[in-house]
């Protein structure tokens, strides 16, 4: 049967299984959303702004592994929908965005809303198309999907001009497609893998360091399988926390910047490094120099160009996580060899004595809330099972530190390209794709500003977030630096004119709370997750010149941390 | 170190640009780049001249490889090869010169391919040395315009790079 354009569209969505499309329509996809209108497989959400469609379908991403789905018009639809995407790239979310495009016979005539998208987004996306004739828009949707979600994954543009979901042509799915130039490498190379293996059992000082690739691979638990047989310290970056159990006794907790003191020293000390699914980021990192001095370092990864990219490795394996975690365990199992347990229990003594310094400890008896404390709270009052999402700045920091995941794909926040804005909408792809589960969206006043719009789509579809906006009145992370490294000259970090939260919420239809006193923090919470079915947003008066500590400044190596003034060492 | 990279790449009107960009982005440098379609018309075969570190050549051809469109990549440097260029320049003729420049063509094993009274249009190919040495020889005062392809390559012996 002979299909428009946009009907091919849609039933490709359909076809690939699509439940969402987080979108906002406008003249070049009008036939687009009309075809929607006339269909309920795939379910539409009407955002308020392009941008929160991209986060919203990429918190839909990360919650579920799926790949998010977003529609937005040509011209100021597309260039909204830029800051989400570059999200997306840099943290490799796998994400399809069909943007329109003005008529093939208008595109280069600077024509109304004309702007080149495959052009503009050709920097942040894994790849990008142009459908020119609607006899390629299937097998492009087809491609599109399978390039976003296979090997490193990432987001995928297809811009479709007017006229081709215009155009009428018959209508088949591709079951597969294949691409001549594209074959990620699945399978480790098993030469490389025994080597790892080798050097893994022979070290007195192991430490593993995972990251967000253990997510995506879908590889936590034989991550977890390895890591406890082998019975070595474990750390996660910011973007792969979960991937491990955050209160099991190995687990470290994050490294980095403001990673835990026992985390960077190990790091620091340790004499094989396993890196599994991380890519080095100088947040992570610090000064290369300095970076594990004494190491020998195994790196898996998908990507061959994530290794050796800023830190030389000693045993590279090309591969995806989960293949080459299964063939480790596989070979340790068969090997007669077994870790150095005197070694290792001396490293443990070591580590230990690190992590009773205690580097997260906070004044607990003070008269103001402290942002540690609420979050130490979420995590209890909602046991540890929350999705949590966060925006960026401080709370984000804190939220990470404090927030103890046990679980894979509940923790998502912008890392790579740190986009405040990005909480409240990626909640709203969390709820929808897990509608019974508690969703929280940890944020901060200037944060959440920037796609407070969203309260608005949040009440159209009565996703019931619990929003912890952690209001310090100031760009809290700006404002440390500034204290820092700029002599306490508080440039435009301290934030004006702020609205009233609670009254702002309830103008939007939701619930508000602002909450001024410690003792109230649980309280609050509690009534808060009671309120099952409603959008409560709570507003935290917190401490206004808490830092985030530990610290490594820029620069610095794993070994000159800070912790907070009081107790900083020597 | 100065690598000569070869690159099949979809013959799409993207393609040239997701390169091209790709050097900008990431700071990397491009001495010269060819491209032209092959004998198999969706495919086009580039050729990248580019300086830097091990290092930085590894993330190039890593990063390029990553490149959707790219096919196949070989860095030619890597073994041995044969790279050439070709330049067509235009030369002023005044008076003794003319045989002087003709002789020098004739060394260079170069060809006149157009002539008026006052300028020879000469087609050189070779390596970039052997072309900037012509440049040299005839001196700045006697040349009007050059454009030069910049570099193609191809491996020596049975190596070659086909789909
Ligand atoms: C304010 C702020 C502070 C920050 N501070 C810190 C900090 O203290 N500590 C910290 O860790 N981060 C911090 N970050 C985040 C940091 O910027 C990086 O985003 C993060 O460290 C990258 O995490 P990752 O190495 O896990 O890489 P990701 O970006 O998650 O990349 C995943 C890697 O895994 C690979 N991969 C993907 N899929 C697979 C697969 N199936 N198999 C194998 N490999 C795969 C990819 O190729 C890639 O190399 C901070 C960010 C902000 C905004
Ligand atoms: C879109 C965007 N603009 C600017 C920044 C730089 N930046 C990083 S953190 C931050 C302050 C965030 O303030 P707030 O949301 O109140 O969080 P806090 O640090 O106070 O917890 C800023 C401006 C950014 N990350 N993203
Ligand atoms: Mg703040």
């Amino acid at each position: 049967m002979e299909l428009t354009g946009a009907e091919i569209l849609v039933r490709c969505l359909k076809d690939e299984g699509v439940e969402y499309v987080f979108g906002y329509p406008g003249g070049a996809v009008l036939f687009i959303y009309d075809a929607l209108y006339q269909q309920d497989d795939v379910k539409h959400i009407l955002v308020r702004h392009e941008q929160g469609a991209t986060h919203a379908a990429d918190g839909y991403a990360r919650s579920t592994g799926k790949p998010g789905v977003v529609l937005v018009t040509s011209g100021p639809g597309a260039t909204n929908a830029i800051t989400g995407i570059a999200t997306a790239y840099m943290d490799s979310i796998p994400m399809v965005i069909i943007t329109g495009q003005v008529h093939t016979w208008a595109i280069g005539s600077d024509a109304f809303q004309e702007v080149d998208s495959v052009g503009i987004t050709r920097p942040c996306v894994k790849h990008n198309f142009l459908v020119k004739d609607i006899k390629d828009l299937a097998t492009t949707i087809k491609k599109a999907f399978y390039l976003a979600t296979t090997g490193r994954p990432g987001p995928v543009v297809v811009d479709v001009p007017k006229d081709v979901t215009m155009h009428r042509a018959e209508y088949s799915y591709p079951e597969e497609v294949a691409i001549r130039s594209y074959h990620p490498v699945m399978k480790g190379h098993p030469g490389q893998i025994k080597k790892a293996v080798d050097l893994m059992l022979s070290a007195k000082r192991p430490m593993i360091y995972t990251g967000g690739g253990v997510i995506w691979s879908g590889a936590s638990s034989s991550l977890t399988e390895m890591t406890r047989m082998l019975g070595y310290p474990i750390t996660n970056t910011l973007m792969g926390l979960g991937a491990y159990p955050a209160t099991d006794k190995q687990s470290l907790g994050m490294l980095g910047m403001h990673g835990t003191y026992e985390a960077n020293m190990a790091m620091h000390h340790c004499d094989v490094l396993i890196a599994i699914g991380a890519r080095f980021d100088d947040r992570v990192v610090g000064k290369v120099e300095y970076f594990c001095p004494e190491a020998e370092i195994v790196h898996v990864d998908i990507d061959p160009s994530s290794i050796s990219k800023s830190v030389k490795v000693d045993v590279p394996i090309v591969g995806d996580v989960d293949h080459v975690v299964k063939e480790m365990i596989r070979l340790l199992k068969e090997d007669k060899r077994t870790p150095d347990h005197a070694a290792l229990a001396q490293w443990w003594d070591q580590i230990n004595e690190w992590r009773a310094v205690n580097c997260l400890k906070y004044d607990r008896n003070s008269s103001l809330i402290k942002p540690q404390f609420v979050l130490e709270t979420l995590y209890n009052v909602t046991q540890g099972d929350a999705f949590v999402t966060s925006d960026v700045g401080q709370h984000q920091m804190w939220a990470a530190q404090f927030y103890k995941f046990d679980k894979p794909n509940r923790w998502i926040n912008s890392g790579g390209l740190g986009t405040m804005g990005f909480g409240l909408p990626a909640a709203m792809g969390v709820q929808l794709a897990h509608p019974d589960a508690t969703v929280a969206c940890v944020t901060g006043e200037a944060s959440i500003q920037m796609c407070i719009q969203e309260l608005s789509t949040c009440r159209q579809y009565g996703l019931p977030i619990k929003v912890i906006n952690l209001n310090n009145r100031y760009m809290g992370m700006v404002r440390q630096w500034q204290e820092f490294f700029y002599e306490g000259r508080y440039a435009m970090s301290y934030m004006e004119a702020l609205p009233d939260f609670v009254k702002l919420a309830e103008s939007y239809g939701h619930v508000g709370i602002k909450i001024e006193k410690p003792a109230d923090v649980e309280p609050a919470l509690r009534e808060a997750m009671k309120l099952k079915d409603r959008l409560v947003f709570m507003d935290f008066i917190t401490d206004q010149t808490e830092n985030v500590y530990p610290m490594i400044a820029q620069g610095k190596g794993h070994h000159e941390m800070h912790l907070s003034p009081e107790r900083e060492l020597a | 170190m100065r690598h000569i990279i070869s690159i099949l790449i979809e013959n799409e009107s993207g393609a040239l640009s997701r390169v091209a960009g790709l050097f900008s982005a990431r700071g990397y440098n491009i001495e010269s780049l060819t491209v032209a379609p092959t004998e198999d018309p969706s495919l086009s075969r580039m050729t990248l001249v580019t300086r830097g570190s091990d290092e930085i050549v590894e993330q190039i051809t890593k990063q390029l490889n990553k490149l959707v469109d790219v096919v196949k990549l070989i860095d030619l440097t890597e073994g041995p090869h044969i790279e050439r260029e070709m330049m067509l320049i235009k030369l002023r003729t005044a008076g003794d010169a003319r045989e002087e420049l003709k002789r020098l063509v004739d060394i260079f094993r170069g060809h006149i391919i157009d002539v008026t009274t006052g300028t020879y249009t000469v087609e050189l190919t070779g390596t970039g040395d052997k072309l900037d040495a012509f440049i040299q020889a005839v001196g700045s005062a006697a040349i009007l315009e050059t454009v030069r392809s910049g570099v193609s390559g191809i491996a020596r012996g049975e190596k070659s790079l086909h789909l």
